[in-house]
């Protein structure tokens, strides 16, 4: 398919128009198709058996010859993983959930071919009594969310670009390169208050504007950071699974308001699904002209390549990330000089993240006013977070900023299993902090979140329920950033070891109550002294646990004891005398022979020779062992 | 990220390195060219032994020391072979949460082999991963590639018994 041309363009846009229109509600007379079959196919879903269930239903389709007129897609994430494979049937919308290949026998013949969607496989809301819903966009998961980053994750197909270009996919670069010039589109971008969604939330336009001096005389660079390090993110990788073309076009924008003719991506290798269907979508806008020499006609060139991360999650820092992709170890350079000035390979650079390259083409083409409509005061437009951890949905969800964590995690998110409570998120991964229950009502935004000593981040946001123990979770990180920390600087490198072995003594029992000043001294001394983002936010964990769940740290201090029952090394296995039966189960199970009693009569567990397997307690029938 | 040294004897085949010469050419004159060629090298042995990064440095007219230094950078860089049961345990924030820890514990019991060993007949290596993205299963595991996810320590027995033979 070539597209040399602005017509070229609209014409694809209106032959593929009804398909698209029959997927979002509106008027779809002319479409060659009765129905049309989604199917998610992000890594969650393909992890649950999804391309298997695409085969089975195209086989079946044929079978019972409806082939040409029921279209079977594979789209990006739907964003709700906890309840893949997801299938979605339209006109009706109708959503699927946890679907198998037995089930799905039944869903064609009743619906696909008999229009009947097949009322026992539909999602229920458990929190209006089990009631079914029919629509996806109907779930309290979707009701409150506002797609614009993720506006065709799930609707269209990341392999198709003319599902994008049905979708207004290149009428932005369309727009820059015959009405504007690459000053408005950097204003435009300024205009809008988007930040970075990568983590800092610096501005976007000013980036690109410091890159901007000599157009046409310098070599320049645009590069796109898809090295997703924060464990637990994976919003970076649900766009380009679900919508690579818009990073493209994104990307062709930047290069175009810079003046850059090359971009780089870099993206993580253990992201296959994501890296397959970006090299693909790049293919198909090199063949057809989107992406090459004079694009549109217009003297524009611009071209992209991919580079592969390796594991390294100090490579998230922009400046490692280039050392990186010049084939070095990934190790941080001291800033100035700014990578608009001096980055890849020397020149300017312009880097963003894949989540704020996801907004440029809409930015563009609906104007700053548009994307200024929403959000707060000072951080515009929306956030895709993922959450995970001990929630019902887990999944990928976009909200407007200042939207309440409360909101988040009880409405969208369906609340915590188990009926357990609420005791923290924790927001920014390694860099980030934990947000306690007395502040789940704030409202999400870059500033607000510092304020309470956490951060944004790229977007991860793990709850955390009454059995997480707030000091392992501090350990958990910091373990994390010694392992990742790049060694260049002292105060990252020796520090956050020397803040792991204080952890380390006292969820020993080793801890004395000095720890926690020292804790606090040594953190400030880190983050004050670290050269890059990595080590300047490495303490966060530990400080924000610190302020608010000291009473824990106390805990495992002056009681010896793990509140949460996680810490092995503080735990204590007791048999309670009045529930004991004397079945000898427990004593039988024991592999050390800890626990002694005879037969009918209460036992009891030595705690000195006890190695806190839990074994008993698995083993016991009456509840009569209990960990504390 | 500290590293061990493999005691694997090195077993690379003559077309094994026909292919990474290959690839070598293939960069020739590519700006920042390290990375691919380590990336390719190790899809082509599975690992990066010493003996593969001396051919690399030569090729490429880089010092072995610089070579090393790359390698033991990056994690996803591997200087010991997989088992041919390759068992992947992500240890992402989504899925610690969710007791990851305890089920890498448990494969540490009953495989008798630590955290980034390979079981002494090479049969079973053990791994902790970074999140691999799958948060919506958590706590998951990969072997030889295979996803599994929503895992209770119970379901260690039953996965390995699938790989006994």
């Amino acid at each position: 398919m070539e597209i040399k041309t602005i017509q070229a363009l609209n014409e694809i846009k209106n032959e593929y128009t009804s398909k698209i229109n029959m997927l979002t509600g509106a008027d779809f007379t002319g479409c060659k198709y009765k129905r049309q079959v989604l199917v998610c196919g992000g890594t969650g879903c393909t992890s649950s058996g999804s391309p298997k269930l695409i085969n089975i239903l195209k086989e079946r389709l044929a079978e019972k010859g409806v082939a040409d007129e029921v279209e079977v897609t594979m789209t990006g994430c739907f964003g709700l993983c906890a309840l893949g494979p997801i299938m979605i049937v339209y006109p009706e919308g109708t959503f699927y959930s946890r679907v198998e290949a037995d089930t799905l026998d039944e869903i064609i013949d009743s619906h696909i071919i008999g229009g009947t969607p097949v009322e026992k496989y539909l999602y229920r809301e458990e929190a209006d009594g089990n009631a079914i819903v029919h629509k996806l966009m109907d779930t309290r998961f979707y009701e409150k969310q506002h797609r614009v980053a993720l506006r065709n994750c799930g609707l269209v197909n990341p392999e198709k670009i003319e599902d994008y270009i049905a979708r207004d996919g290149y009428q932005a670069l369309a727009k820059a390169l015959t009405e504007m010039t690459p000053d408005d589109v950097i204003q435009t971008v300024l205009d809008s208050g988007l930040r970075g969604r990568g983590g800092g939330g610096f501005p976007t336009g000013l980036k690109w504007k410091f890159a901007c001096a000599n157009r046409g005389n310098v070599k320049k660079f645009v590069a796109c950071n898809a090295d997703e390090g924060d464990p637990g993110a994976f919003m970076d990788r649900s766009i380009l699974e679900g919508d690579p073309h818009a990073i493209i076009e994104a990307m062709a924008l930047a290069g175009y308001s810079i003046g850059a003719d090359e971009g780089y991506v870099y993206v993580r290798a253990e992201y296959p699904i994501a890296i397959q269907r970006l090299q693909k979508a790049i293919d198909q806008a090199r063949e057809a002209g989107i992406l090459g020499n004079n694009i549109f006609g217009t003297g524009f060139n611009f071209d992209m390549h991919i580079r592969f991360g390796a594991g390294a999650f100090v490579c998230g820092e922009e400046t490692a990330l280039m050392t990186s992709i010049e084939g070095q170890r990934g190790e941080p350079r001291p800033r100035p000089p700014f990578p608009a000035v001096k980055g890849l390979f020397g020149q300017p650079t312009v880097l963003n993240n894949v989540e704020t390259y996801a907004n440029i083409p809409q930015i563009v083409l609906k104007g700053a006013a548009w994307f200024q409509s929403m959000g707060t005061e000072k951080s515009k437009g929306t956030k895709v977070f993922a959450l995970g951890g001990k929630i019902t949905h887990t999944g990928l969800v976009e909200v407007p900023m200042g939207t309440t964590l409360r909101e988040v995690v009880e409405e969208i998110g369906g609340g915590i299993p188990g009926g357990k409570k609420f005791k923290a998120a924790q927001t920014g991964g390694p860099s980030g902090g934990c947000i306690p229950a007395h502040l789940i009502d704030t409202p999400i935004d870059y500033d607000n979140l510092i304020a309470i000593g956490s951060m944004m981040g790229s977007g991860g946001l793990i709850v955390m329920d009454e059995d997480n123990c707030m000091v392992d979770i501090a350990k958990f990180f910091l373990e994390f950033t010694v392992d990742e920390s790049c060694g260049k600087c002292t105060a990252c490198r020796i520090g956050t070891k020397r803040l792991l072995e204080i952890l380390d003594k006292i969820i020993s029992g080793n801890g004395e109550l000095e720890d926690l000043d020292r804790l606090e001294e040594l953190s400030n001394y880190i983050k004050a002294n670290s050269l890059c983002g990595l080590g300047q936010t490495a303490p966060n964990p530990v400080l924000s646990t610190l302020k608010y769940f000291r009473d824990e740290y106390v805990a495992h201090i002056v009681d010896k004891r793990c509140p949460a029952g996680v810490c092995k090394k503080l735990l204590r296995y007791r048999i309670i005398e009045e529930k004991c039966r004397g079945c000898t189960a427990c004593s039988r199970v024991c592999p050390v022979g800890a626990i002694s009693g005879t037969v009918k009569n209460p036992h009891v567990i030595d705690t000195s020779k006890c190695i806190k397997c839990g074994a008993c307690m698995e083993k016991c029938k009456f509840d009569a062992i209990v960990k504390e | 990220m500290k590293k061990k040294l493999t005691t694997v004897e090195f077993r690379g085949t003559p077309e094994q390195e026909a292919k990474l010469l290959e690839v070598i050419a293939k960069y020739d004159g590519v700006p920042g060219k390290t990375m691919p060629i380590l990336q390719e090298a190790q899809e082509i042995y599975g690992y990066l032994p010493i003996e593969v990064q001396r051919i690399i440095a030569e090729k490429t007219d880089t010092s072995l020391e610089e070579i090393y230094g790359i390698v033991t950078f990056y994690s996803q860089f591997k200087l010991n072979p997989n088992g041919e049961v390759a068992i992947a345990i992500c240890l992402g924030t989504a899925c610690y949460v969710k007791g990851s820890g305890d089920l890498l514990d448990e494969f540490t019991k009953q495989l008798g082999i630590k955290e980034g060993e390979t079981s002494a007949d090479g049969k079973y290596s053990l791994e902790a991963t970074r999140c691999i993205g799958a948060c919506g299963l958590a706590p998951v595991l990969t072997v030889n590639g295979e996803v599994y996810g929503r895992l209770t320590k119970a379901d260690v027995a039953t996965i390995l018994a699938k790989y006994k033979d």
